[in-house]
């Protein structure tokens, strides 16, 4: 068994116990990368030297006896939407392509604090906008189960990362599935918490009443151990909840009698494939034996949560994007004759064709006429998915469905209907628009093979419930131990 | 088609885009069939639902207005496209 095999909390283990070096850890995660990143491309930029130097100054405090924190020595990925500092940030667009961030996000700052060591930016849709890492403009991230299929999106490049064992935990965001959807399609674990649970500063605004920051790991305790290092409440985010400190490790507790698990069975119908459904009452049946109570709940708005989405998050864009003019920082063109032509010609060679598409949507539900059918129709909706949520909480503790209706598809399958990809976020964006704590849990594999997401959902702040379940069901199941091949297939 | 071309200049035109025609073509057919699948909203009654932009009770989030420390001018100015004399330069607005 390598290092790079082990999960995050076996390794900071190892590292504290002295049974390796932390240049030992490094060399071994950058010789799997040298060795799996030519297939799969999980990231845009690798900070070897940073890394390497990190990893010296950590060693020396170890050594010294100091305490080096919980994630101390572990090498670890960030999406490339969230800010380095003097370690370029690109939301893999060409409108970002030289932009270095001059400051830490505060996820970034409390890794760091913490002990982590970042080893590269991952890639992911431009402006995190896509399900399939497609839209980057720098290259394909390719799913290390089947390298002629995607990761998922927006987040691809860290679920990949972390399947194939190139990091031990990578942080990704999640907008309307972004963490979700490719850690179901990588078969990894990944965690959205609760929106305001974790700091958005120095994440670069996508939607930002549904953006929030997670993790993806290989178990569910890694999960919780990242979430105990990156949550709590920041001044630099108006948004970010002021809530106590909680100690995510004490639910992972392998027991769930006495919970009641809400099956949304209105919600679950259709456009599920034959293997999702068979993997989803599977994942029923583990946790019926294991104890828990299965109630079936009504989620009769669920379903209008996509139309919801595509238009908040489209208008949320819009306004976010106006920032991208050419001006103070990112692409500017070369040819211009006046301001506004500077404008024009810089955004329309900066940006990629999803990105224009949500720019324009959004500018179109929110313009002169529509703002009442669309816009503030879809925040009235959102009300009533709120209210949905609440009303079904009041009868389970925590709500499982699957993470996608689908295994991860093939490059380009949705090429021809931006629609059609769109709704593969069915069962993660309901979440989003009610800012509720969502897992995907690894749950099986389709009969190609491919990766199968359990997702469970819990009330808003109540990652406790949701982390007990989740790591019950991890426990009563075996799925994280089968390892990607990363391999061409069908 | 719910979205005419016309419309899709003028949003382009807002959005400060420039579109070819073969693009104003595929962008008028795409965002007509987002459009056509968003008008299902239009089917629920929301008749005295109060709007929600934004999923926490957290209004109005103040500090107060004290001087830091910030950013250095120099560092700032490293990731601008043009700049002279310690500022971003832009082409001339006012003749």
């Amino acid at each position: 068994m390598s290092l790079y095999d082990l999960t995050l909390s076996e390794v900071a283990g190892k590292i504290r116990n002295k049974e390796v070096t932390i240049k030992e850890v490094l060399d071994d995660i950058y010789s799997r990368i040298e060795d799996v990143e030519p297939k799969v491309d999980a990231y845009i930029t690798l900070t070897k030297d940073l890394a390497y130097k990190r990893a010296e100054e950590l060693q020396e405090k170890l050594n010294n006896g100091e305490d080096i924190g919980v994630l101390g020595g572990v090498p670890i990925a960030i999406k490339d939407n969230i800010c380095t500092n003097g370690v370029k940030t690109t939301c893999a667009s060409k409108m970002l392509e030289n932009f270095t961030p001059i400051y830490d996000a505060t996820v970034v700052k409390k890794l760091e604090e913490a002990g982590a060591i970042i080893v590269g930016k991952t890639n992911m849709d431009e402006f995190a906008m896509g399900s399939s890492t497609e839209t980057s403009y720098f290259k394909k991230t390719k799913n290390p189960w089947n390298l002629n299929r995607v990761p998922g999106g927006s987040s691809g490049g860290s679920a990949a990362a972390v399947s194939s064992d190139m990091a031990f935990a990578a942080l990704g965001s999640d907008t309307g599935g972004s963490i979700r959807q490719p850690a179901s399609y990588c078969s990894v674990v990944g965690l959205k918490p609760t929106y305001g649970l974790i700091s958005r500063f120095g994440l670069i605004a996508f939607a930002s009443s549904l953006d929030q920051i997670g993790p993806f790991t290989k178990t569910v305790e890694d999960a919780a151990v990242m979430l105990n290092v990156i949550s709590g409440h920041d001044k630099l985010d108006t948004t970010s909840a002021d809530i106590e400190k909680v100690d995510y490790t004490k639910s992972l507790v392998n027991d769930v009698k006495g919970k009641v698990i809400g099956i949304p069975t209105d919600f679950i119908t259709e456009g599920i494939s034959e293997d999702v459904k068979q993997a989803y009452d599977n994942a029923i049946d583990t946790l019926k034996e294991a104890g828990a109570k299965i109630e079936e709940i009504k989620l009769e708005y669920a379903k209008y949560s996509l139309a919801t989405y595509y238009i908040i998050a489209t208008a949320e864009a819009s306004s976010n994007l106006g920032r991208y003019d050419g001006i103070r920082y990112g692409y500017r063109a070369k040819d211009f004759n006046d301001l506004d032509e500077l404008y024009v010609k810089s955004r329309t060679e900066g940006f990629g064709d999803e990105v224009k598409r949500r720019i324009m949507l959004g500018t179109y539900v929110l313009s002169s006429g529509y703002y009442d059918a669309y816009y503030k129709r879809a925040q009235q909706v959102r009300t009533l998915i709120v209210e949905n949520f609440k009303k079904a909480f009041e009868k389970c503790d925590v709500i499982m469905i699957p993470t996608a209706p689908n295994t991860s598809f093939k490059f380009g399958a949705h090429n021809a209907s931006p629609l059609e990809m769109y709704l593969e976020d069915i069962y993660t964006v309901p979440v989003n628009i009610a800012g509720l704590p969502g897992i995907s849990v690894p749950g099986g594999f389709g009969k190609n093979g491919m990766p199968i997401g359990i997702q469970f959902i819990a009330k808003a702040f109540d990652e406790q419930n949701l982390l007990q379940v989740a790591y019950t069901f991890e426990k009563n199941t075996s799925y994280i131990d089968k390892k990607p091949a990363i391999e061409e297939g069908k | 088609m719910s979205v005419s071309k016309e419309d899709v200049k003028h949003i382009a035109k807002l959005s400060k885009l420039n579109l070819t025609q073969e693009e104003l073509e595929k962008y008028t057919n795409e965002l007509s069939s987002i459009v056509d699948f968003a008008n299902e909203l239009s089917n629920i009654n929301v008749e005295g639902i109060k709007p929600t932009a934004h999923i926490l009770d957290i209004k109005n989030v103040f500090r107060k207005d004290e001087v830091q420390p910030s950013y250095d001018r120099e560092e700032i100015l490293k990731n601008a496209p043009s700049k002279d004399a310690g500022c971003v330069s832009v082409p001339k607005v006012v003749e």
